[in-house]
């Protein structure tokens, strides 16, 4: 198999089996929840679940005073990471291409240099997230199989990435070629790990403050 | 013939377009000095440098016309000349549709290939000897 | 056979490689020891070296014999050679022709028939293990009648010449990589010289054609230096195929700072910006077209406006369209995510409505233990 046909397969049939798995996946494992349900509450309701789940999703994206004092690391490290990966995957030009191609929107792109400097951001927040990770004892008590998983399978997309837009090591089509591979396995585990939180974490965050705001407490 | 071909493109070119253009310039210098430090000659082979339309005349155009110009007739034309700097030197070869086949830049006191040379005196002097035979007798 | 010979004697005897070196046969010519000068510097410039190899370049010139060439040509449409005949209008590149025996080529020779096998023959026994094949075309492997030269198949003629073959260079994109005929579905099982030919030095020059100078540079390689140029992984020259089209590109700042032409005649297309969003596959692609340009020099492809094809890759017809960018999936990904949700609605709704129903199903058969179960 040449290089050539390694990025065909890559784009073409890679890529198919890359997006029914992560669709499908993703889908049925938020109507698995979503269908679930929950036993009617008996209680009368003292307040919204609505607005109050909604706020929450907002309130509980910004850390409070002691947990940041306690996680200073974690939380700021890992939101760096998040909103530094988030540029150079949708304001990469020929990333915003690829969403053009699928879902038929676009967007406008930043310069190759902006991008290159987030992509440098969120490999180095990743490097300290996983030495964090690996020294604070509380951690790495937690830490299982799945979350060293996890964080190499988001590490390679971001690091072929970067090879590929400095083109270093390989021959062009070799570099494209494993940053989509990487991408593929990415979206491919992604239904069936903690990646889930990109989807779930919306939900959890609204029901905690939906269950206080039916009772009508502070959340 | 003129040193600076006329734009045959469309497209603008920026002033910036490929960055090429004042590295190049700087390479001339460095390679000035060094040819008045130890002597050493260079060439610059202006056909290897990605250059956008233009840029190859804006180069030509910066280094200017000098004292020196002198056409050659082997295997069709071919240029030189002096630029503004002395020591810069432009060279350039045209097949024989004019179209130019290769151009560099000689940072020299004088390009070898104006120079006569041996093997092409020693072809002279055997013709002039022949032609001195035939006319004694 | 014996009616043949009489050809050998004859009018053949011219077509066998002079003796003598390079430099004396160009003497002979009347060629000026300054126009062996202009020529080096371009044969130089041609080959992508340093100016500073010139008079090395001069030197082993001068002592170079003219090596006999033979050219086969398979399943090709002759584009290369018509590309490589372009870079024989000049004075200077013509030196390069005169400097080799072409003994073989059946666009270009005079001869036909009989006396063109035979002089093909003749070149190959009597330059046995010194001759350069020059391959341009794919090699039909499936029905050997696809494709033949007087009566014999491409894979007999190659296997045969390739024998006594110095070294073999595959010319154009099919007979390096295999090129359109091998493109899908590959109706005439279409494959490149280096899968028939595995105990010969190949130089592969692909391109649909290769810039014509490139020819010509590795054969003035080849008779400069004696050997072969370095080759890459693919084992193209990297003086010619060392960097990508985008590395080299004049647009590349427009690319980096991500002005892009969004059609063929909008602003940024007039404007000269980048054309990667046009399906341009100059990331991906490695050839000199970037600088050592066509015609003579005057532009290239993306110079034009066009994006580049990549046609000096291996299966650049495959490549999912030469319109669709680089970055874009070749399938039709929309409809593939579209049927995967509705698919995974109906399989998580199903399995919602399973898990729906093993709850009741748990909740029904749940029995409470009473006082009375436990005294039991």
């Amino acid at each position: 198999m040449t290089e050539i046909e390694l990025l065909s397969w890559a784009r073409g049939p890679g890529l198919q089996i890359a997006t029914i798995v992560f669709v499908a996946g993703v889908v049925i494992r938020i109507l698995e929840i979503l269908l679930l349900g929950r036993k009617a509450n008996l209680a009368e309701a003292k307040g919204s679940e609505m607005s109050n789940g909604l706020r929450t999703i907002v309130t509980r994206t910004i850390p409070d005073k002691t947990t940041f004092k306690r996680s200073s690391v974690t939380i700021v490290s890992g939101y760096v990471f998040h909103i530094a990966m988030f540029i150079p995957l949708f304001f990469f030009a020929p990333h915003i291409l690829f969403f053009k191609d699928v879902i038929g929107v676009s967007w406008p792109s930043l310069p190759g240099a902006v991008v290159d400097a987030f992509a440098v951001i969120s490999i180095i927040a990743m490097i300290a997230v996983l030495i964090n990770r690996l020294t604070n004892r509380v951690m790495r008590y937690l830490t299982n199989f799945e979350d060293l998983l996890v964080w190499l399978l988001t590490f390679l997309p971001l690091i072929t990435g970067y090879f590929a837009f400095h083109r270093i090591g390989l021959t062009a089509p070799s570099l494209l070629a494993i940053h989509l591979l990487s991408v593929e396995v990415l979206l491919i585990v992604f239904p069936f790990t903690k990646l889930m939180h990109t989807f779930t974490l919306f939900l959890a965050r609204w029901y905690n403050g939906a269950i206080s705001g039916y009772r009508g407490v502070a959340s | 013939m003129s040193t600076v071909n006329s734009p045959r493109f469309n497209i603008q070119a920026g002033s910036e377009l490929t960055r090429n253009v004042e590295p190049l310039l700087h390479e001339i210098r460095h390679a000035l000095q060094t040819f008045l430090d130890t002597g050493e000659t260079s060439i610059i082979d202006l056909r290897s440098i990605p250059l956008a339309p233009g840029e190859e005349d804006s180069i030509i155009n910066t280094l200017g016309q000098g004292e020196v110009q002198a056409l050659l007739d082997v295997l069709g034309p071919s240029e030189i000349y002096e630029t503004k700097y002395a020591g810069v030197w432009i060279v350039t070869h045209y097949n024989d549709d004019d179209n130019i086949i290769s151009r560099f830049v000689e940072i020299t006191d004088s390009p070898d290939v104006l120079k006569s040379q041996r093997e092409d005196v020693v072809d002279a002097l055997n013709a002039l000897v022949t032609e001195l035979g035939t006319d004694k007798t | 056979m014996t009616k043949d010979l009489n050809l050998k004697n004859g009018s053949l005897t011219e077509i066998s490689p002079e003796k003598g070196t390079l430099g004396e046969t160009l003497r002979k010519q009347g060629v000026s020891r300054r126009s062996f000068m202009k020529f080096c510097a371009t044969t130089a410039s041609m080959m992508a070296l340093p100016p500073a190899m010139i008079p090395s370049i001069a030197k082993a010139l001068e002592n170079a014999r003219r090596p006999s060439v033979i050219w086969l040509s398979f399943q090709e449409c002759t584009g290369c050679t018509e590309s490589l005949t372009r870079a024989h209008t000049s004075t200077v590149e013509s030196l390069i022709f005169d400097s080799i025996s072409l003994d073989y080529h059946h666009t270009l020779q005079a001869a036909a028939g009989h006396g063109a096998e035979l002089a093909r023959e003749v070149a190959m026994e009597e330059n046995y293990g010194n001759y350069l094949l020059v391959v341009d075309g794919s090699i039909p492997l499936d029905n050997p009648g696809y494709s033949t030269i007087a009566g014999i198949s491409n894979l007999d003629m190659l296997n045969e010449a390739a024998k006594g073959a110095a070294a073999i260079i595959a010319v154009g994109t099919c007979a390096t990589y295999g090129g359109i005929p091998h493109a899908n579905p590959n109706p005439t099982g279409a494959v490149s010289v280096k899968d028939i030919i595995k105990d010969k030095p190949i130089i592969n020059v692909p391109g649909c054609p290769p810039i014509p100078v490139v020819i010509t540079g590795v054969l003035a390689h080849f008779l400069t230096f004696g050997s072969l140029p370095e080759l890459d992984h693919i084992g193209r020259p990297k003086a010619f195929y060392g960097q990508s089209i985008h590395d080299r590109c004049y647009r590349r700042p427009f690319y980096d700072k991500g002005q892009f032409a969004e059609t063929f005649d909008d602003e940024g297309a007039k404007k000269g910006w980048c054309l990667f969003k046009l399906g341009c596959k100059g990331p991906t692609t490695y050839n000199a077209c970037a600088t050592t340009k066509w015609n003579n020099g005057t532009s290239f492809p993306i110079e034009s406006g066009h994006p580049c094809i990549g046609c000096s890759e291996p299966d650049f017809w495959d490549g999912g369209g030469f319109y669709k960018a680089l970055s874009m999936p070749t399938d039709n990904l929309t409809q593939t995510l579209k049927y995967a949700a509705a698919g995974a609605v109906a399989a998580g709704v199903t399995v919602g409505v399973m898990n729906r129903s093993k709850k009741n199903t748990s909740n029904k058969i749940h029995v409470k233990t009473t006082l009375e179960d436990l005294e039991k």
